[in-house]
């Protein structure tokens, strides 16, 4: 943030890598990866690959940990030691701390909770290879781990990163924007809703800014949820045969 | 009138007009599913049938558990949910036990598998489940198979067609629980064990129970 990068992030008008300012990169869906879990997904960004999988409801244990009348969401977001250049410790720090946390209250909203109380849903986000926003591409994945694992929710949650370089506005960020953009924007959304469940900013932004980039992350998270939507539906499709 | 088709969390269903709801939210007079399933809209309801998830437990459903714990007066069972249910004394046996001198165990004694009846579910979850019931039994010998609670309708069939079938052709006894517990014993309990597999993979396909029969033949 806020460094000089060693070459210009845009140039007439494109990104590094070759998009326009409101471009998403690839992005790859998938269902089912982990047979042991009650509901996993892969998804791609990009080279930001997130692995989620999903456990639960189930008991939880120590019993002091339950609360009676609802289930709780514990998250836990980390990255492979292998998914960056430079290998990075597998021990939880700081930083995969605070994301899991912010994941579990992006997700925690758009649950059902209140049906099952005294359990607990276990969220597991792993990132596989990182090369930016790599918090939105865990919680688009996790939202599709939790449909695809039966629980109940108010809609499927989207998220996508908005940026600042110098005086162009950007979505979907990859690793070298990250570094040294002015400034990012971590939105997760109930998109058919219009409801926020996630929102971090770092670096500087002017109200005019942040209201733009909203109505941007808005736009594309409605994108992003019709493919999880399609994903969802393209999985299922063969049930539907069954009836 | 009957539409069937899947629906998302959170995909829009239609205007509610006073039915009833299973798996459904509204907003105002707007219904939205809560989950991923098949949707079924009549004049009296708008249910949403889950394609996946875990067993919760319902007042009448049959189910088959495994005794976990034994207290001063009932047990603990597993019925394969994210809740254990509690059999008490009173609703297991008919005769007076004297808790004094007799050990629970001589009953039902952990790992024992039996075929209950839920009689209870309180607003919390807390489960309770009984063995007067005219099919409730203990279950001895055998083995015990799990499979998806949403595909237990597909292995007893339309009618209990489906289960009759792998019961005649393999002469087994099958019990089949609600919450996706199956018990078999017999000479042939391989020949339905791979039967009802298949039926849980297969449960999609058009033509199924005459597939099974054919399989079971075969062999």
């Amino acid at each position: 943030m806020g460094k000089k990068p060693e070459i210009p992030l845009i140039v007439d008008g494109k990104r590094i890598d070759g998009r326009l300012p409101d471009q998403l990169r690839n992005i790859e869906m998938k269902i089912g990866e982990i047979e042991n879990a009650d509901g996993s997904a892969r998804v791609k960004f990009g080279n930001t690959e997130a692995l989620v999988a999903v456990y639960g409801p189930r008991s939880l244990f120590p019993k002091f940990l339950q609360e009676t009348d609802t289930a709780i969401v514990r998250a836990i977001y980390n990255m492979a030691p292998f998914s960056v250049d430079e290998r990075k410790n597998p021990a939880p720090d700081r930083r995969s701390i605070e994301i899991s946390k912010v994941t579990k209250e992006a997700l925690s909203g758009a649950i059902f909770l209140e049906e099952f109380p005294r359990t607990v849903i276990d969220v597991y986000e792993y990132i596989i290879q990182a090369d930016g926003s790599t918090r939105v591409t865990a919680i688009n994945a996790a939202s599709l781990a939790l449909a695809s694992a039966g629980i109940p929710m108010k809609d499927l949650i989207a998220a996508c990163s908005v940026g600042k370089i110098g005086d162009t506005l950007i979505v979907d960020l990859n690793g070298k924007e990250d570094n040294y953009s002015e400034s990012d924007m971590a939105i997760a959304m109930l998109p058919s809703k219009g409801l926020i469940t996630l929102l971090q900013m770092d670096g500087r932004l002017s109200k005019e800014e942040v209201l733009e980039l909203l109505k941007k992350a808005e736009e594309n998270c409605k994108k992003i949820y019709e493919i999880q939507k399609k994903t969802l539906l393209d999985k299922f499709k063969v049930a539907e045969e069954e009836v | 009138m009957a539409i069937r088709e899947i629906v998302l969390p959170g995909s829009y269903i239609g205007e509610r007009k006073g039915r009833k709801l299973i798996n459904c939210y509204t907003e105002g007079e707007k219904v939205y599913s809560k989950v991923l399933g098949i949707l079924k809209v009549s004049e009296e309801e708008i249910a949403v049938i889950p394609l996946a998830g875990k067993y919760v437990p319902k007042v009448g459903d049959r189910v088959i558990g495994v005794i976990d714990e034994i207290e001063v007066s009932g047990w603990w069972v597993d019925i394969n949910s994210p809740y254990k249910a509690f059999l008490p004394l009173g609703e297991a046996l008919e005769e007076f036990v004297d808790l004094r001198k007799v050990d629970l165990s001589r009953f039902y004694d952990i790992g024992d598998v039996i075929f209950c009846r839920i009689s209870k579910v309180t607003k919390n979850k807390i489960v309770q489940v009984s063995m007067k019931d005219m099919i409730a039994r203990k279950l001895f010998g055998g083995v015990t198979i799990k499979i998806t609670p949403f595909k237990v309708a597909r292995v007893i069939g339309k009618g209990g067609s489906m289960i009759e079938l792998i019961k005649n052709k393999t002469k087994c006894e099958i019990y089949v629980g609600q919450n996706g517990l199956i018990w078999i014993k017999g000479h042939n309990k391989e020949k339905a064990i791979k039967a009802i597999l298949t039926i849980e993979r297969e449960a999609h396909t058009v033509g199924l129970t005459e597939k099974i029969s054919k399989m079971l033949e075969g062999e």
